[in-house]
């Protein structure tokens, strides 16, 4: 039971953490792509974190501002639906493979919190119910710009998820499986056998759906803010609003997760297979913990050469300080260690372990390039009109999809 | 085989509580005013013209029809395409595809036809 709960918990802090950082780079993103220095404001004791403290103020702000209720409104359905959103966005989480299943003691033991065998129908269902969360909101907001954004929403939804259905199908085919984690091993180490090259179009039509399922641009129509205020969120206030936010980017996280995992070879490390870490353990870790030792030396060296006396006058100055030295004295001690401890000699379980934490950490990595993909795709493309969003989700992807269907198959038979 | 169901269970209660809790805390630390104008539909932009219980666009109820009719379809294709590469390497593959591919057609013919009833034209 504690393995139960911990399994759950672990990820589920991981991603919730994700969920300012996201805000964050999302922010600072936008500025970047748009030339300027976005969020650097918000200071703690003269610390800033490159404008990460204003994913902690904006907390603090939202729990504490009013909780308005207006009188209009439909209350229950009103109250259900952020608290519909944002569950059905926690539990998608649960098939997830974070890294290959090891054995302890000779029972196998594996790095998801539930080990289904219907896995991605379970992730489509639960994602799926996400748009009972948006047309509750905006029905219940007896509001035209919250039902506009409600109805809308939900149509684009559902157009998107048999496009979406439709490039997994072929996916599967090649895969011959629902567990995630066989999808994964299937697709082998080798970044040429992942399924983004052997299978383009459905990586494409699964991307370009990802985005309508989670309301992101340049599908955002649900929100459109020059022409829907804020679609179906604008009756909403403080946390509750903030709840809407939170599921989107849980969304996001779920998709990009998705993205990784069924075209990208999901925890595969690139060229190097799961046995062939295991056996050179040893080797790696060295390898990899001298890696982190020059890593933070470098980074600590490049952000203390930011160091300039009388810059801001005041304690911004010494941020770089608090932040450089100790990243140079901990890469100095973490490589001095490495030198002088010399080769590691690991057990098995231990280089199982060594081999699930690097698989781990490549997920993380693709994870959150697929979502500064995300945030990278809405700062640069404007935004579509509603009869041409319904018109290429019904009148493109869908024939492509069935297209991309039949030609997987007739390339399956003919080998 | 129920038993890995467990996790879910736990995942849907923890979830729940979470979201809860977020409900409850916003509505505990807020500061309370009484009467004011944020309780009035869309507070600060122009006032309304009649109610939102209208009637909107039938097309929206036609995309719930069709994407029915799609998404069973879709769902169909799922338990064939697990078990397609087992019957390529038992030697059936031709067979069932060819069974797959005179569903689809009939699919087909059904969308073309929906196509040229311009129900997917949205204007």
């Amino acid at each position: 039971m504690l393995i139960i709960i911990l399994k759950i918990l672990i990820p589920f802090l991981i991603i919730f953490n994700m969920i300012p950082f996201l805000i964050w780079l999302e922010r600072k993103g936008s500025a970047y792509i748009q030339d300027r220095h976005g969020p650097n404001r918000a200071a703690f004791f003269g610390i800033r974190l490159g404008g990460m403290l204003h994913s902690l103020a904006d907390v603090l702000k939202l729990i504490t501002k009013e909780d308005i209720i207006p009188l209009h409104v439909h209350k229950p359905f009103y109250l259900l639906a952020p608290f519909l959103a944002l569950t059905v966005a926690c539990v998608t989480y649960a098939v997830v493979p974070f890294a290959h299943p090891i054995e302890i003691n000779g029972e196998p033991f594996t790095f998801q919190a539930a080990d289904l065998n219907v896995g991605i129908l379970y992730i489509l269902a639960m994602a799926s119910l996400g748009v009972y969360g948006v047309m509750l909101a905006g029905w219940s907001s007896n509001n035209k710009y919250s039902l506009l954004g409600g109805v809308r929403s939900s149509a684009q939804m559902l157009s998107y998820e048999i496009a979406m259905g439709l490039s997994l199908i072929s996916v599967l085919m090649v895969g011959g499986s629902l567990e995630l984690n066989n999808l994964v091993i299937s697709q082998g180490a080798t970044p040429w056998s992942w399924n983004f090259l052997t299978q383009p179009v459905a990586f494409f039509l699964f991307t370009t759906a990802a985005f309508a399922e989670t309301n992101r641009n340049p599908f955002d129509l649900p929100e459109g803010e020059s022409e829907l205020v804020a679609g179906y969120h604008t009756e909403y206030s403080s946390m509750k609003f903030a709840m809407f936010f939170m599921a989107e980017y849980a969304h996001v996280i779920m998709a990009s997760a998705l993205i990784a995992l069924l075209f990208f070879g999901g925890w595969q490390v690139p060229l190097m297979s799961t046995d062939f870490l295991r056996e050179q353990a040893g080797l790696g870790l060295y390898i990899l913990l001298l890696a982190h030792g020059i890593l933070f030396m470098v980074a600590g060296i490049f952000l203390l050469t930011w160091f300039k006396k009388g810059k801001y006058g005041d304690l911004r100055d010494y941020e770089v300080l608090v932040w450089g030295i100790p990243l140079v004295l901990a890469g100095l001690g973490l490589s001095l260690y490495t030198l002088l401890h010399g080769s590691f000699d690991l057990t098995p379980l231990g280089s199982q372990i060594f081999a699930a934490v690097v698989q781990f950490m490549t997920f993380m990595a693709k994870i959150l390039f697929f979502c500064w993909f995300f945030i990278w795709i809405r700062w640069t493309l404007p935004r579509f009109r509603y009869d041409q969003l319904m018109g290429l989700g019904w009148k493109v992807m869908l024939p492509l999809g069935l297209m991309n269907l039949a030609v997987t198959g007739i390339i399956l038979l003919m080998r | 085989m129920i038993s890995s169901y467990v996790p879910i269970l736990v995942l849907f209660v923890f979830a729940g509580l979470f979201a809860g809790a977020f409900l409850g805390i916003s509505a505990l630390l807020g500061p309370k005013k009484k009467s004011h104008a944020g309780d009035s539909i869309y507070e600060c932009g122009p006032a309304p013209v009649g109610g939102a219980r209208e009637r909107f666009s039938v097309k929206f109820f036609l995309v719930a029809i069709l994407f029915i009719l799609f998404d069973i379809e879709v769902v169909f294709l799922f338990p064939w395409a697990i078990l397609f590469r087992q019957f390529v390497n038992e030697g059936m593959g031709l067979f069932v595809f060819v069974e797959m591919a005179v569903f689809l057609v009939i699919l087909v013919l059904g969308y073309i036809f929906v196509w040229r009833k311009r129900a997917l034209d949205w204007r």
